[in-house]
């Protein structure tokens, strides 16, 4: 086990270890404790400034980072797409230097384009947190997933895991299957071939395109959002097509185990990926994930914030 | 959780054996019970790791003495701590767990050594996110003295003069997974 971590930048879960990973699991259950307390607030970054920087938009995300960071007594600053000088044609990192000019001490970004928030990391003195880079990792998203799984099953390592929808495009997708099989979960992979090809297995997953042949062996299910925006056409089958192969409705919701987790990294698109009464069901946790999304941001912005740089 | 395995040096002197730290937290355990009438709004919370080992003992001797459970708890001081930012690693937080609410209790902080006082702060500062104890304080198994802050011990196992470049390695059984002993390493 890691005693100490040492890290300024969260970047993605591919580069982290497993006792990286458990380390700041553990950090989060810390911070996790400090809503139940009468003041909700403790000092450790006092005095440092967090920037938000959303060149994507995106509410809940920017908002659990915002809460997380005035948690930890930070100074905030959002700058998102259309306020930023990015639209006049400042290059990222004539932005960056600015922020970094302005003391900023944590950033936190938000980029259409994979490698971003690494290319920023090996620029700055600021520490970087990744918060979604296209549609290649979305590490706290993953983390609070599998805070999530573990709060709820008390483990992580031999738990089979379904994800399923619109891998070939989703960050969230990556960083969870990163993170699920360094702490040894079985993860198998669910959709049309066009969005879940069988190249995926080289990372060691299994890909499936049966959804009905994998509910009833998994203990959770987690079902990602149809990206509409970032769909080109000839992927995408339809959404009346979509619903009737892949969504989990009430039918489907059936064939799971009793203890089965149905987690959704949100927002959801109720009767698509999921039924309504799915998604509000007994074994929906759709929203402890938003809880504990803040206590694992907390945790991961404590940590690589609160390091000398 | 077990710590990381501490290296005594062959040049380390022996300050307490198991023995001496049996003793003194039993007279500890005395002074608190002579000290606090009301037992039962008593709660010791340990400063992780050895400081919650130290409570729990503290805890058993008060139980043997006067027949009366005292409370126990667990404040972690990390995100409360006035060093952070400057340093290149961060030792793991601990999730703090104290008796709600605290407003009629006498909350003694407890740890294995005493130093700068900045530990203790934090864990007052710590604390005060909890509520309004009546009354905060300490006990400690050694003060070796050095304070930075105005802060002292109101229950102490043994007052060792040190220097500034020497250092006090405390094991116990439990955390340490080593006999109870209290060494000094010289600089």
């Amino acid at each position: 086990m890691t005693t100490h971590w040492t890290r300024k930048d969260l970047l993605g879960l591919r580069e982290l270890s497993a006792d990286e990973i458990n380390f700041i699991l553990e950090t989060a259950d810390a911070f996790k404790q400090v809503g139940d307390r009468e003041i909700k607030k403790v000092p450790s970054l006092r005095g440092k400034t967090l920037v938000n920087f959303f060149v994507e938009p995106s509410t809940r995300t920017r908002t659990s980072f915002e809460l997380a960071a005035l948690r930890l007594s930070a100074d905030v600053i959002n700058i998102s797409a259309t306020t930023s000088s990015l639209t006049k044609g400042e290059t990222l990192k004539d932005t960056a230097r600015n922020l970094e000019a302005l003391h900023a001490d944590i950033l936190v970004l938000r980029h259409s384009s994979a490698g971003a928030p690494q290319f920023l990391a090996n620029r700055l003195k600021a520490s970087v947190i990744n918060a979604g880079d296209g549609a290649h990792e979305h590490p706290t998203q993953a983390l609070l997933d599998l805070y999530t799984i573990r709060e709820r099953r008390g483990k992580i390592a031999g738990l089979r895991v379904a994800i399923v929808g619109d891998i070939l495009f989703s960050r969230v997708a990556r960083s969870n299957i990163f993170g699920l099989l360094k702490l040894g979960a079985h993860v198998t992979l669910v959709g049309p071939s066009t969005l879940v090809p069988h190249e995926f297995e080289k990372l060691g997953v299994e890909v499936s395109h049966d959804v009905e042949d994998v509910l009833p062996n998994a203990d959770v299910v987690n079902l990602l959002r149809i990206q509409h925006e970032r769909q080109p056409r000839e992927y995408f089958p339809g959404i009346g097509e979509y619903i009737r192969l892949f969504g989990l409705t009430k039918e489907r919701a059936k064939l799971l185990k009793r203890d089965c987790l149905i987690m959704h990294p949100g927002p959801i698109n109720r009767g698509v990926e999921i039924d309504s009464e799915v998604a509000d069901g007994m074994q929906s946790v759709i929203l402890d994930q938003v809880t504990n999304g803040l206590a694992v941001r907390m945790a991961v912005l404590y940590l690589c914030g609160g390091i000398a740089t | 959780m077990k710590q990381a395995k501490q290296k005594i040096s062959a040049a380390a002197v022996p300050i307490m054996d198991a023995e001496a730290i049996r003793r003194a937290l039993q007279r500890i355990a005395h002074e608190i019970v002579e000290r606090n009438p009301r037992l039962t709004h008593v709660v010791l919370a340990g400063i992780p790791s050895r400081g919650v080992e130290i409570a729990q003992r503290i805890a058993a001797f008060v139980r043997a003495i006067e027949k009366i459970n005292v409370e126990t708890g667990v404040i972690d001081v990390a995100m409360h701590r006035d060093d952070v930012g400057t340093r290149s690693e961060l030792p793991i937080v601990r999730e703090s767990k104290l008796p709600l609410p605290l407003e009629e209790r006498t909350v003694i902080v407890v740890d294995d050594v005493l130093y700068t006082g900045r530990t203790v702060r934090a864990a007052m500062d710590a604390i005060s996110s909890f509520g309004r104890p009546a009354r905060i304080q300490l006990a400690v198994l050694i003060d070796r003295g050095h304070r930075e802050l105005p802060i002292r011990s109101d229950y102490v196992g043994k007052n060792l003069p040190t220097s500034g470049g020497e250092k006090v390695q405390v094991q116990l059984q439990e955390t340490d997974n080593e006999p109870d002993a209290v060494w000094l390493e010289r600089e």
